[in-house]
């Protein structure tokens, strides 16, 4: 030993170390004897229990996944929340032979500060928003009402049944039972997650459920807080403002914890824009932002749930957008352990918990009839919201789908949580009630979890089917949005996509400029995104063909349809090669091929001159390129499908008029020269001439305001010529760049030239198109009232509505 | 044949009460529909034949926005009702069929896409998206999509809510 400490300075430092040990030990253990002689190795358990414990807890609980999923028959049939229940059974059952004591339970403090909010919190930034929000109504009446009268219905039910004598005698009042029945009537989002994520029923049905279970808990904090007050003043004490007061604070709590929620998502969503130095502790700020509104919530007593869920809602999509790649796949993934690690603890030590007989109690009728109650009232109270709520959903909920819904009322672990924390003192049968929460945990976590799949099978419900992502069927669901806008316009009516549209609207002009970063908000097209996430599949498993044939020749040959070999079509060679590729493969959608090297492509292809280099890969893959920052390119784009429209609706009125048709070109403008075509001025001022007064006045008041934003003509794509003739001031850039004759619209025969021949000529109108205008201002009145923006897609998920027109127009369309 | 109920028709009539005939600029006049990509299309296809409609034809096509209804008794002789999803499918696909030939041809498919992507996505790109649309939906690869191959392709969009208009009903 003395050699040792001798040779080099690190023995030295691990001798310095042992004897610091030594000596707090030494300290530690000072009633317990002096030890004479000087201790290398000490066994400090002490010192490490706590940390230790929770530790090996977790490691526990993840080997028993792995050891259920060793058998994939039994996970198949047996929901892994049952699984892991058993297994806390066992484990506690354990601990308390070999103990006599239940040193291990599901605390209420651990459960709502470290268990809960994770899994909240992961369900909240991967909520389908618009799913969620297009049903927003169904949930809500579910959560409130439903919850409310599954609690009163419950609650007087066993009371009435207490009354009559049939559960024995219980030092209980009717305040105790509605607290019992408050706390069991709510749906559990951990259970619902649990066992529906193995049942794969349609979205629809699962996302009511499941908002449902998330959105209840505004009621059950309040139902459980009011009554839990009224039995510690007293029965006798209780008043109407009481009462009243309890009404009031549902209102408080909910809408309170909302708006935490809210404001917190505003600043994670800020704090995100400005972390671009910082990557690498991104992920970290979603967390504790998050973690923060809940705690605040809890703090002054608000739904924390809601807060927590609500701040994952609104800001997934700023986030989103503005954390790097990296960043984001992080964050998805740490989110999803947490979430599940969480899940699994928590079904653990709800078996452990009930290993506990001090806790014991058992009385027959209170326990059966508690079940019976819970069941028939839900069907029940399902069956009355859904008759009463067909009247107004557009997709009507089915006989299965209620039965679904009824069955898939899971209580679990909050409910458990719940009855945890009521006061021995206040409500004497607490050990009751607890029992039978236990109880009814299990049944309908195990029994119901169990029996789901095959009636959900048996019923032939809808299943979802998860699908990659379609280039069409991002196409066609747009073209449908807007197709259903129109028609919404049509006949006047405000529908859903009115509302979604308006929020668009603010999200477009306000929020996204405050809370993106500048190169998030540009990049923003829907179907861009869709079809640039399908290339880099493709890109994957392009290259893993090519590792599987050995090499990377194939894409020389430049086939017939200039394509890749690869079938978008077909599913992928799911070789097992453990190849690097594979591994990509499989988490295609959030890992590229080499992130690094990606964004560095990407950003190299900023520069418009770079394009040519990459011409190569070019041909089979998409790269995205920038234009040159467009001022205000929204409006822009608003103003340029306005214009495209008119000129199209001018083109064909003219055409008609004429009956002339003549070929167009689609004109697109960008800095390279494409090819040229020469508009002929006098032709086209021929034409003007002829044409209606109304549409040239629509269009050019329309085309007024927006002068000032033609700076960079030349980047800007499809500029109105009509609106460049007829203004006797033109911009600073040397007039109109662009005047753009875009006409796809029916007469596609006609269409001669490839639309990405651009024109960057301008034309010169001549002095009798300027002049000769007409302009009558009576048909002026034909474009009132104009209401804002139009777009249909969806508020968070999905916006991305490029065509607006700011109000501005209107005002400013009288002079000529 | 339209399927509307008898009391729900007046509301609509209100619209056209003033004219006998509706006539396109009536409808171009709706502010809302210029600025919508493919507004223009929609309006044209109220107007099957020139310019003017008359309340029956504005109803027919309306009539394909009706919500689903799930308990009709099915007769097998009948005529699939107007509002189903196949026929809403069916306006969709007119939407897009310019010349009418049955098929959506990679030109008519690119002017869709182009009136949907904002305006930064470049002209390759706009040929690559068309390129790609048409080959994940083109089973019999003549480069163009019928009607099924329409319809599969969208197959699991969730259509009887995407296209139904609630007040309809």
């Amino acid at each position: 030993a003395g050699g040792l400490g001798a040779r080099t300075p690190g023995g030295c430092l691990l001798l310095g170390l042992l004897a610091l040990a030594a000596a707090s030990e030494h300290e530690g253990q000072g009633d317990a004897g002096e030890p004479h002689i000087f201790q290398i190795v000490t066994f400090k358990w002490h010192h490490v229990q706590d940390p230790y414990i929770i530790a090996l807890w977790i490691l526990v609980a993840s080997l028993a996944k792995i050891v259920f999923h060793l058998s994939h028959k039994v996970t198949t049939v047996i929901p892994e929340s049952a699984l892991l229940i058993f297994l806390g059974l066992f484990l506690g059952g354990i601990v308390w032979a070999a103990d006599h004591i239940a040193s291990f339970t599901l605390t209420p403090t651990v459960f709502f500060f470290y268990l809960l909010p994770p899994i909240v919190l992961d369900a909240g930034y991967f909520m389908p928003n618009r799913l969620f929000f297009g049903n927003l109504g169904t949930i809500l009446l579910y959560a409130v009402i439903g919850t409310i009268w599954n609690a009163a219905t419950t609650g007087l039910s066993l009371y009435g049944v207490y009354l009559s004598g049939a559960m024995g005698h219980l030092d209980i009042g009717l305040l105790d039972f509605l607290l019992f029945g408050s706390l069991i009537a709510a749906v559990d989002p951990v259970a619902v997650l649990a066992v529906f994520e193995e049942v794969h029923v349609n979205d629809v049905l699962f996302i009511i459920v499941f908002g449902e279970s998330l959105l209840n808990d505004a009621v059950t904090v309040v139902l459980y807080n009011v009554f839990d007050a009224f039995v510690a003043i007293g029965a006798d004490n209780v008043t109407c403002t009481d009462c009243l007061k309890g009404i009031v604070s549902f209102f408080v709590v909910s809408l309170g914890g909302t708006f935490i929620g809210i404001v917190f998502a505003f600043l994670l969503s800020l704090v995100t824009r400005f972390t671009k130095h910082v990557r690498i502790i991104e992920p970290g700020f979603v967390f504790v932002i998050s973690y923060l509104s809940y705690l605040t919530s809890e703090m002054l007593s608000l739904s924390a749930i809601l807060a927590i869920t609500f701040c994952g809602i609104c800001c997934q999509k700023y986030v989103k957008a503005n954390i790097s790649e990296q960043s984001s796949t992080t964050v998805r993934y740490t989110m999803k352990m947490l979430a599940s690690g969480a899940e699994t603890i928590i079904f653990m030590f709800l078996g452990i918990s009930a290993v506990n007989p001090q806790i014991w109690t058992w009385n027959t009728a209170f326990i059966l009839l508690t079940l019976v109650f819970i069941s028939v009232y839900r069907v029940i109270g399902v069956v009355l919201q859904t008759w009463v709520l067909n009247h107004y959903r557009m997709v009507q909920l089915g006989i299965i789908d209620q039965v679904v819904m009824s069955y898939g009322g899971l209580r679990g672990a909050v409910a458990f949580a719940l009855v945890a924390l009521l006061d021995k003192n206040k409500v004497k049968e607490k050990d009751l009630f607890v029992s039978t929460t236990i109880i009814v945990v299990f049944f309908t976590v195990i029994f119901q979890g169990l029996t789901i799949k095959p009636l959900v099978q048996w019923l032939k419900v809808k299943r979802s089917e998860h699908r990659e992502p379609k280039l069409n069927e991002k196409l066609h669901g747009r073209a449908f949005d807007h197709i259903l806008s129109a028609i919404e316009d049509i006949s006047g009516q405000i529908g859903h996509n009115y509302l979604r549209d308006k929020w668009i609207n603010f999200d477009r002009k306000v929020l996204s400029k405050v809370l993106m970063r500048r190169s998030a908000q540009k990049s923003r097209d829907q179907i861009l995104n869709v079809f640039h996430q399908l290339n880099l599949k493709d890109a994957i498993s392009y290259v893993a063909e090519g590792e599987r044939r050995g090499s990377l020749a194939f894409i020389r040959s430049p086939s017939s349809d200039n394509m890749v070999n690869v079938n978008f079509n077909t599913s992928r060679p799911m070789g097992m090669e453990a190849s690097v590729s594979y591994l990509l493969r499989e988490n295609a959608s959030s890992v590229c091929l080499d992130m690094q090297a990606l964004e560095q492509r990407r950003k190299s292809i900023r520069d418009r001159e770079d394009m040519t280099t990459h011409h190569t890969l070019h041909q089979y893959l998409y790269k995205p390129s920038r234009h040159e920052i467009i001022q205000n390119e929204d409006e822009k784009q608003d103003k340029e499908i306005f214009q495209r429209t008119m000129r199209k609706r001018l083109e064909s009125f003219k055409s008609t008029k004429l009956g002339v048709k003549h070929p167009k070109k689609i004109n697109k403008t960008h800095k390279r020269d494409r090819g040229q075509k020469r508009v002929r001025a006098e032709h086209l001022a021929q034409r003007i001439q002829s044409v209606q007064a109304y549409n040239v006045t629509k269009y050019m008041e329309f085309s007024e305001p927006e002068e000032n934003e033609y700076e960079h003509l030349h980047t800007g794509t499809g500029i109105d010529f009509l609106a460049n003739v007829t203004k006797q001031n033109f911009t600073e850039t040397s007039g109109i760049d662009n005047p753009a004759f875009s006409d796809d619209d029916g007469q596609s025969v006609y269409m001669r030239f490839p639309p990405w021949l651009s024109n960057e000529d301008t034309v010169v109108p001549s002095q009798r198109a300027r002049v000769q205008i007409p302009y009558s201002p009576s048909n002026f009145r034909r474009l009132t009232p104009l209401r804002l923006s139009n777009k249909s897609v969806d508020s968070f998920l999905l916006a991305d509505g490029p065509e607006e027109r700011p109000r501005s127009f209107l005002p400013e369309s009288t002079h000529m | 044949s339209t399927g509307f109920r008898l009391a729900s028709v007046p509301q609509i009539h209100i619209l056209c009460i003033s004219l006998h005939f509706l006539y396109k600029y009536d409808l171009q006049g709706i502010g809302k529909l210029a600025v919508n990509p493919i507004g223009d299309r929609i309006i044209s296809a109220f107007f099957q034949d020139g310019k003017s409609a008359d309340f029956r034809s504005f109803i027919r096509v309306l009539a394909h926005f009706r919500p689903v209804e799930e308990d009709k008794s099915k007769e097998p002789g009948a005529s699939e009702p107007i509002n189903s999803r196949l026929n809403k499918l069916r306006f969709a696909f007119q939407l897009y069929d310019q010349d009418k030939d049955g098929k959506i041809s990679r030109a008519e498919m690119m002017q869709v896409l182009q009136m949907m992507v904002g305006i930064q996505v470049t002209d390759e790109q706009l040929e690559c998206m068309t390129d790609r649309a048409i080959q994940e939906a083109d089973e019999d690869g003549d480069k163009a999509l019928s009607f099924e191959e329409f319809a599969k392709s969208v197959e699991k969009l969730n259509i009887e809510q995407k296209m139904s208009l609630r007040v309809l009903k």
